[in-house]
């Protein structure tokens, strides 16, 4: 239901036109105020916060379908912000927001300061959900300015904020702003890759060499076979990974995050290679989904932060401890 | 939207988790004595004790009718106690065909007769399975069998090989895939699938076949004129080619397809300890993500299963990326862990690694190879 909404939405409204302008840094004001009046922004929430109470299946294939219509807003980013600032009881977002952690911010006299680093659209968003250590804080719009500019690999601004405010809004943090952050980003890679197989696969149908379709050649078949291998792993290991969000176990966000972000990285490669060199161009729609697969696998948090949080859990677990953990995940 | 759905395991139940408890309590005390190396055989090992009790606890014909001996219990439940015997290594060679395709398949084509002779003694970890499908001239191309069975008065006349055979040497029984009418031109027209005696078959000689690492669970089965009483037939003559690729979705559709190595992850844990650094952390942390997924994708094909759905594609896509975690381990252990693997040492670590890089090449040969996965998943595309 929400995600035909969103299908429609965006096909409907996010053309190349629009595409061009966010690798441009443009922010797409009636984009959003669509996004907006489909109440997107609450529908992480439960009922009780005035959200959509959606089943996490559902909220799963909404995230989803954010990646794999490459929305270049930060649409996922303001669920997930809404989520944890709901369940802290803070005040929700008016407008776009975003989520980070930043444990070297400064808190004296009731004033909060420092750089939080790389924030999706920090120009374009009403606030941040915030933790430093424990806390949680809804930082508004004016308590930052922008300092240093900032690209991801799709082009889509990450600028850095430097935060000088007076506290007026915090709470204890209900869980970590990485760990949503991770989970949304699971999702949304996901979708993305399972665009990239729908254009290989259509690809390799329609495109003729040898006088024949490309996938009646018997090595493109296996390479479609481990793209279709990569995204069933994603969709898995993003499922994983909210699961274990819900019942604040990092472990699990972490196995789910990483397995997502190996995915990311193998099935853009294949597509890519799949599509031979018209993949490799801004001419085709492949790039949409192969740049934001780069750029969404090393956010909120790395590759390394995740591994070696999860290999030290199971370095603690050791030989008698190991399988048991892994069947908690 | 190309996507090949795997439904969202639900969560362990109570009985679930209860069952999960009682049976690593069971392994621990009819195998806790074991060793790393002997643990890292897992389904290699067969052990007919070992095999009678589990029947005797109830822990064979899980889902299968009490009728025949069955326990009526959950694909979630089967789950279970099937994927702590292989994380604990337990020697499951003497129930493991058995309980996971032969009987399967029995029971979705046998008569009553077939059934209420050989269901109970598999349930109650009395009768070993082997396969009996590949060929010398007949691999993964499997409609090119050549062993004949001519009907004659109420036996059939059987003469042919079959290879690759594991436990032929002490199992009971196969199930034979062959050709009733026709010839290997005819393909998938005139297959049909026996079931044999080992044990008292006249005209039938098993040989060894050794493999690399010098064990011999291989056995080439040699059928000379011999005579399989017409009853033996498995559901209807003609229909063999069906009936052997249910029998192959059985044998795909479980979590031993990215467990055989997993000996070798505990004792690199404990190799490793006290020089972990992050670049070795961080290795551990990706595969076990890796492993995660895959028990999560697993999982999604056991509801499949009891959801009464055909699982063949998502299961094969769990083989075919389950087969690649399993065998690049060791290569991940000997980038982290120095030692010269040596199959006959004591040592934990040297001993497992040993045992993992001599068996794994042939986890992507077995249940179909990896290239006839990956075409299995590309027809599910649609592709062909």
């Amino acid at each position: 239901m929400l995600a035909d909404m969103i299908q429609r939405l965006f096909e409907r409204s996010l053309g190349d036109a629009a595409q061009s302008e966010a690798r441009e840094g443009k922010w797409l004001p009636a984009l959003w105020a669509e996004v907006e009046e489909m109440g997107l922004p609450l529908a992480l929430l439960s009922e009780e916060q005035g959200g959509f109470g959606l089943a996490p299946a559902d909220q799963g294939e909404a995230l989803r379908l954010l990646g794999h219509l490459a929305v270049p807003l930060p649409v996922a980013e303001t669920m997930a912000a809404n989520r944890l600032l709901a369940e802290a009881g803070l005040p929700l977002a008016e407008g776009a927001a975003g989520l980070a952690r930043a444990d070297d911010l400064t808190l004296a006299d009731g004033r909060l300061s420092g750089t939080v680093h790389r924030v999706a659209w920090g120009e374009n968003l009403d606030c941040l959900a915030l933790a430093v250590g424990n806390t949680l804080y809804h930082v508004p719009r004016s308590g930052w300015t922008l300092t240093e500019p900032g690209t991801a690999l799709n082009f889509h601004p990450r600028p850095s904020l430097a935060i000088d405010w007076v506290v007026d809004a915090s709470a204890p943090l209900p869980h970590d702003p990485l760990a949503e952050g991770a989970t949304v980003r699971a999702f949304q890679i996901a979708g993305a890759l399972e665009a990239a197989l729908d254009l290989t696969l259509e690809h390799t149908a329609t495109r003729v060499q040898f006088g024949k379709p490309l996938q009646k050649n018997q090595v493109v078949q296996h390479e479609l076979a481990k793209l279709a291998g990569e995204l069933a792993c994603a969709t898995a290991a993003a499922d994983l990974a909210a699961e274990a969000l819900a019942r604040g176990d990092l472990r699990g966000v972490a196995a789910g995050s990483l397995r997502a972000r190996e995915a990311a990285g193998n099935g853009a490669s294949i597509a890519t290679q799949m599509h031979g060199a018209i993949g490799f161009t801004r001419e085709h729609p492949l790039h949409l989904f192969t740049t934001s697969l780069w750029t969404w696998r090393d956010e909120f948090g790395g590759q390394v932060f995740w591994a070696t949080l999860l290999g030290r859990a199971a370095m603690a677990a050791g030989e008698e401890g190991y399988w048991p953990m892994v069947t908690e995940l | 939207m190309s996507a090949i759905p795997f439904p969202a395991p639900p969560a362990d139940s109570d009985e679930v988790l209860a069952l999960r408890g009682e049976f690593r309590a069971f392994l621990d005390k009819h195998l806790g004595h074991r060793s790393p190396r002997q643990r890292s055989d897992n389904w290699y090992g067969f052990s007919r004790d070992f095999s009678r009790a589990m029947g005797q606890a109830g822990y064979l014909g899980m889902t299968w009718p009490k009728q025949y001996g069955g326990h009526e219990r959950s694909a979630f439940e089967r789950y279970v106690v099937v994927e702590e015997s292989l994380a604990y290594g337990a020697p499951v060679g003497a129930h493991w065909i058995a309980d996971r395709q032969s009987g399967p398949s029995i029971i979705k084509f046998g008569t009553d007769e077939q059934k209420e002779t050989i269901l109970p003694g598999i349930a109650a970890g009395k009768l070993a399975f082997g396969i009996g499908m590949s060929e010398p001239d007949s691999g993964s191309d499997l409609a090119a069998t050549r062993t004949k069975a001519v009907r004659d008065g109420d036996v059939y006349r059987v003469t042919g090989t079959k290879v690759w055979t594991s436990f032929a040497h002490e199992a009971d029984y196969v199930i034979l895939f062959c050709r009733t009418s026709g010839t290997p031109a005819d393909r998938h027209q005139g297959t049909s699938q026996l079931l044999v005696n080992l044990k008292d078959t006249p005209g039938l000689t098993i040989k060894p076949i050794i493999d690399l690492a010098g064990q011999h669970h291989f056995n080439e089965m040699h059928f000379e004129d011999a005579a399989v009483p017409a009853k033996n037939l498995l559901g209807a003559e003609g229909d063999g080619w069906n009936q052997v690729m249910s029998e192959l979705a059985f044998e795909r559709s479980g979590p031993e397809r990215f467990l055989s190595s997993i000996e070798l992850m505990y004792q690199l844990l404990e190799a490793l300890r006290g020089r972990e650094d992050d670049a070795a952390l961080a290795m551990i942390g990706r595969l076990t993500a890796q492993l995660a997924v895959l028990r999560r994708l697993s999982r999604s094909v056991a509801a499949m299963l009891q959801a009464k759905e055909n699982a063949g594609l998502q299961a094969a896509i769990v083989k075919d990326v389950g087969a690649v975690w399993e065998q690049t381990l060791p290569d991940f252990a000997r980038q982290l862990v120095d030692a010269e693997p040596d199959p006959r040492t004591a040592a934990a670590y040297a001993g497992v690694l040993a045992n993992i890089v001599h068996n794994a090449p042939s986890w992507s040969l077995r249940g179909g190879t990896r290239e006839i996965l990956r075409g299995i998943i590309a027809r599910g595309l649609g592709t062909r």
